[in-house]
């Protein structure tokens, strides 16, 4: 069965209140409920606690503070799950208590 | 190579392809276990059908014929190349129809065109990836063919197609006719794709010519296959009557020497009285059901143009009466202004103008070239001829195809003489 991965993304603002929380009442309704279809998941600290490794193109590596793109929404935890197809993964994207939505990704078979 | 076809050959096989293309395709999939190799095995069943029929005749059914071929050619590749096949991501989940299922010889296959198109049109890929996929795909039309309709280099339009391929294959995007939950919305996103086929065949937005007839022919057939498959959908209905309604027209927009003629100037004997006749029976069918849908609407505008017996007759406050139902329902700036148009025809043309020029500071209408030239044309209207030069010069420099701006210098040198 394909799998995909399932980033969540929310403001960076709810990121900072949610840290520290312990797992929503939301997200543990959708992980009952959805228990067949999850792999695999987990909540991730505040952007601010990121780190990026950057290829600096001549062999070495140039490490920064902060996420490794800037932008409104981050990311702010993952699902890995197995669906039947495409439609029956956007709807369990759907059904995440995300704050503001959900990026689905498909897990590339090896070949 | 081989002897050329008969001219009948030839002519059975170029029919097939229009109109079965779409249900040979279909129905290989399912065999074939993706999209890819399914084209490639009906790309060679026509070919075939071409030597074939020459020497043992055109078959009663062409679209069985050529669908038993293409699964049977699907199934042999299948079979030799199962070993490598069973390495690769797979498309389709045939568990429930195994490749070479017992129906490969029978008469009647199921119609599996709907599953295509959804997949065709499945939101996940982007609009003009979906567009390119349905021309490709359900309407059999050559990249190269989609890449001239699009006026895009057919090494823009290959890449466009292998990606949206691609991703289907990737994500696992389902060959499969959505949950009934889902259905309206998957619906409306497929009749959002064969309109902007349809429209972008009947006002080319670039280019020499007015018209891409080919593209608007396309929306034609893609409509009535919808029509065909979802007999009983008052949208579906409502797409069909709005692309005959509209393309009625289609022999008077135009004079002897390709000169963009204005609905106020068209003879309208050159309209097409079955195509509206259709059309009509179609629209009242999609205005049963309550509330109509944006297609029933703007159908129900070409009708009253397309019944009235010349210009002076149209009956523009029915028209302003549709054009508020459809502001209120889809309120979009190109409806907003032809609600102003309307306006300006039932009431007065200073109160149509008043609207025009609020609608000239929506930046979504900055280079919407019909907003200067309504402007222009009202702005004649009342005597202003000074402001009208102005206008159609803006027009002018924001037309899309050369038809179009020939018709506006036609006009600016009116008011020059």
């Amino acid at each position: 069965m394909p799998k995909y991965l399932l980033m969540i993304f929310q403001e960076e603002v709810a990121t900072r209140e949610e840290a520290g929380e312990t797992v929503s009442g939301d997200y543990q309704a959708f992980m009952q409920r959805r228990a067949g279809s999850l792999v695999n998941g987990a909540a991730l600290e505040p952007p601010e606690s990121a780190t990026s490794v950057r290829r600096d193109g001549s062999g070495g590596f140039s490490v920064t503070d902060g996420p490794f793109a800037e932008s409104k929404e981050t990311l702010g935890g993952f699902y890995l799950i197995e669906a039947a197809d495409l439609d029956e993964a956007l709807e369990i994207a759907k059904e995440v208590p995300a704050g503001s939505g959900v990026e689905v990704r498909p897990v590339r078979v090896a070949s | 190579m081989p002897p050329a076809a008969s001219p009948e050959v030839a002519a059975a096989v170029a029919d097939a392809h229009r109109r079965e293309w779409a249900f040979v395709l279909a129905a290989t999939v399912r065999v074939a276990g993706d999209i890819d190799s399914a084209e490639e095995t009906v790309q060679d069943a026509y070919a075939s059908a071409l030597s074939t029929w020459d020497e043992r005749g055109i078959p009663a059914n062409p679209g069985a014929w050529l669908t038993v071929a293409a699964r049977r050619r699907a199934l042999d590749l299948h079979r030799r190349a199962a070993t490598a096949r069973r390495a690769l991501p797979k498309l389709l989940d045939t568990s429930t129809d195994p490749p070479g299922g017992a129906d490969l010889d029978a008469e009647a296959f199921p119609d599996d065109r709907l599953r295509l198109i959804f997949t065709c049109c499945h939101p996940a890929l982007a609009l003009d990836a979906q567009v390119a996929l349905t021309l490709r795909l359900l309407c059999g039309l050559s990249t190269a063919d989609v890449a001239r309709a699009f006026l895009l280099s057919e090494a823009t339009m290959a890449a466009r197609i292998t990606r949206a391929k691609r991703k289907i294959a990737a994500a696992h995007i389902p060959f499969r006719v959505p949950a009934m939950s889902e259905l309206r919305d998957r619906v409306d996103g497929v009749l959002s794709v064969v309109f902007l086929v349809f429209t972008t065949g009947h006002d080319a937005p670039s280019g020499d010519g007015l018209m891409r007839r080919e593209l608007a022919d396309r929306g034609l057939d893609l409509a009535r296959m919808l029509r065909a498959l979802l007999p009983g959908d008052a949208d579906v209905a409502g797409l069909l009557a709005l692309v005959l309604l509209t393309g009625a027209r289609n022999a008077a927009r135009q004079d002897a020497h390709g000169e963009l003629v204005l609905m106020e100037h068209q003879d309208r004997s050159k309209w097409d009285r079955t195509a509206i006749v259709e059309g009509v029976g179609l629209l009242r069918e999609a205005l049963a059901s309550k509330p109509p849908g944006r297609f029933a609407l703007m159908a129900a505008i070409a009708a009253v143009h397309d019944e009235s017996g010349s210009w002076e007759e149209t009956d523009w406050p029915e028209i302003l009466g549709l054009y508020e139902l459809l502001a209120a329902a889809w309120p979009t700036p190109v409806v907003e202004l032809n609600r102003a148009i309307a306006l300006g025809f039932a009431i007065g043309f200073a109160e149509g103008l008043a609207v025009l020029d609020l609608l000239g500071a929506d930046p979504r209408l900055a280079r919407y070239p019909y907003l200067a030239a309504a402007r222009g044309d009202f702005l004649v209207r009342l005597g202003r001829s000074g402001a009208a030069r102005t206008a159609f010069d803006e027009a002018l420099i924001l037309a899309g195809n050369d038809a179009e701006r020939r018709f506006l210098q036609a006009r600016l040198a009116e008011l020059a003489g």
